[in-house]
């Protein structure tokens, strides 16, 4: 059994070491730090967090002037309210004049489960992706996201760390080094690619090993950097392998594999299939029901492989 | 297109950096012939541009009078120095206003003001903080200015720095909810380095605001949200004047002033008429307009 690790608590805990190292550092929430975990920077230090209330609007503001003169803001709240709720406030604020806050968000997809419809980020990637000079990162599991945080900290800039709610099983050890704007080849394989992000990694290592067995062997890459996206890599998966499945938490529009089909389209057309959430709305539901119903687990990447590689 | 000269804090003794900080000893009636400069300069640069926004940028100009030439710790040749006072327009459509300001100050040339909305031009049609020297923030979009204001004097308080920060807002741009988000967590923080001025001119573009979209109680709603409140004659710099200095003495909470102003204010056929909201005036207006102003 894999060790399953809470990314929230790591980017907490990240926030916790960051902030212990750079007075500049400052932390807001709109009263979700208990879920986001940004409550444990606030424990440690209360004079550098600003807690918004529920007013996302104004607390993206706050996070810009506090940029705009000289800090490093770490905002968070659900995935779903950021953009979806401040979105020109994200344009206007923080995109347009490039200033240096960092959002990440949490709860993202549908993973989330129970709570529903109104709670489930399925828009967000698109949204923020279309904004322009936006550094966009899905980590994997707690180990790249503890290492994602900090390289939105050290580099300036408006960075989007989109996170999950549940614990996931981890898929680096303590040795990975998250290199931005690279894609990570996970798996090696010449019959099709399939890429990934965010749990969707974990499901696509296990449809890999299942494929395996039928005598198909798929490249894995970890494109946990969003946007930029890495163009190169995926250029030479298409050529070398022929065929392309990504898989996201994401409405098929305007996410993972809109971004991958652009550069596909543009560069090296090949066949694709797009494991993600049609043009629907998700309900309340275990979280793992709930990937099941809406098309996101290893099986259906591992189908979305078989049709593509049919096409070639 | 001229380059306006950007000061090297580096290369500047202390002793000048104090010198050149741009705190005038401008008598009133100095300010007063300013003021009517820079009504010109809106009227100027939007006839020309053939659009904009002359309204409102005409009912706020003794407000940045005020600030600009008495009130601001500023240096127009060091737009980025770290201890300058803060302007932050949240009304991005009196960006022809501002941009006057600027120049008289002398953060760029008066000649770059006819270049107002043109392409290639420094001088967006509403601001932008990353091209416009002296510009704070990016605005345009509306309610956004009073939550940025609120992170930089939150920033200052943190650094132990002792600017202020002062951020100009429309009464129609109040509609916004985002304001009084901004309103309620000013209070909350109690942010006393921070002001907050109403361009109070009754009117947005579909009319008056008692009919688009009521205000009132105006005042008692900034008071209610935990704001100390200061009304006065937006056309009256010694009013102005005095209410920033009161502003400076109140510590604990925020202070916003509600300047009563007119849109259109100088030019008779602009005054309220909501028309010369976001329309710039032709070339037969922009003479009679100039002829008062003269």
């Amino acid at each position: 059994m894999e060790q399953e690790v809470s990314v929230r608590e790591a980017y907490g805990k990240t926030l916790l070491e960051l902030g212990m190292e750079n007075q500049d550092i400052v932390v807001l929430d709109a009263d979700l730090s208990k879920s986001t975990m940004t409550q444990i920077f606030a424990r440690e230090f209360p004079e550098r967090f600003f807690d918004c209330g529920i007013a996302e609007q104004n607390m993206v503001g706050i996070a810009a002037g506090l940029a705009a003169s000289g800090k490093i803001p770490f905002a968070s709240t659900f995935a779903v309210f950021a953009p979806g709720r401040c979105f020109d406030q994200i344009r206007m604020s923080i995109a347009q004049p490039q200033l240096n806050v960092k959002l990440v968000v949490t709860h993202g997809g549908i993973s989330i489960g129970e709570d529903g419809t109104s709670h489930q980020a399925i828009e967000d990637l698109a949204l923020i992706c279309s904004l322009p000079g936006f550094t966009v990162i899905v980590p994997a599991d707690a180990i790249e996201t503890e290492q994602a945080v900090k390289a939105a900290a050290a580099h300036f800039g408006p960075f989007y760390i989109r996170l999950c709610r549940p614990k996931v099983p981890l898929v680096y050890s303590e040795d990975y080094r998250f290199n931005l704007g690279k894609a990570v080849t996970m798996r090696k394989g010449g019959d099709a690619t399939i890429i990934a992000i965010g749990l969707m990694v974990k499901a696509a290592l296990d449809a890999a090993q299942n494929l395996e067995l039928e005598g198909i062997n798929c490249r894995v890459l970890n494109m946990s950097t969003l946007k930029p996206i890495d163009e190169a890599a995926i250029i030479k998966a298409a050529a070398e392998t022929g065929a392309i499945v990504t898989a996201e938490e994401h409405l098929e529009h305007g996410g993972l594999g809109s971004a991958v089909a652009r550069v596909v389209a543009r560069h090296h057309p090949v066949p694709m299939e797009l494991v993600a959430i049609k043009d629907t709305y998700a309900k309340s539901g275990k979280p793992a029901e709930l990937l099941e119903r809406y098309g996101l687990t290893a099986r259906d990447i591992e189908q979305g492989v078989r049709s593509a590689i049919k096409r070639k | 297109m001229s380059v306006p000269e950007t000061g090297d804090p580096k290369s500047t003794s202390v002793n000048n950096i104090e010198a050149e900080v741009f705190s005038l000893s401008a008598s009133e009636t100095e300010m007063e012939a300013t003021a009517k400069r820079l009504r010109r300069h809106i009227i100027t640069m939007t006839g020309k541009a053939g659009s904009g926004h002359p309204g409102g940028s005409l009912s706020a100009v003794e407000i940045l009078t005020a600030l600009y030439f008495k009130v601001l710790r500023h240096k127009p040749s060091d737009p980025q120095w770290t201890d300058r006072d803060r302007f932050i327009l949240s009304k991005g459509h009196a960006a022809p206003l501002l941009y006057a300001t600027l120049a008289e100050c002398g953060y760029f040339p008066v000649a770059e003001l006819t270049t107002l909305r043109q392409m290639d031009s420094r001088l967006q049609g509403h601001t932008d903080r990353t091209i416009t020297p002296g510009v704070e923030m990016s605005a345009g979009a509306l309610g956004q200015g009073l939550s940025f204001g609120i992170g930089v004097a939150l920033a200052g308080r943190l650094d132990g720095q002792n600017y202020r920060v002062y951020v100009l807002l429309g009464d129609g741009e109040c509609d916004e909810g985002q304001v009084w988000e901004a309103a309620m967590a000013a209070a909350h923080f109690k942010v006393d380095n921070l002001a907050a001025i109403v361009d109070n001119n009754g009117q947005q573009i579909d009319g008056w605001n008692r009919d688009v979209m009521n205000l009132d109680p105006f005042p008692r709603k900034w008071e209610t949200f935990g704001w100390k409140v200061i009304e006065v004659d937006g056309h009256s710099i010694p009013q102005l004047l005095n209410a920033f200095g009161r502003a400076k003495q109140i510590k604990g909470q925020p202070t916003v002033i509600i300047a009563h102003t007119i849109k259109g204010k100088g030019v008779s056929f602009m005054e309220n008429n909501p028309d010369f909201h976001g329309t710039a005036p032709n070339a037969i207006e922009v003479e009679l307009a100039l002829k008062e102003l003269e």
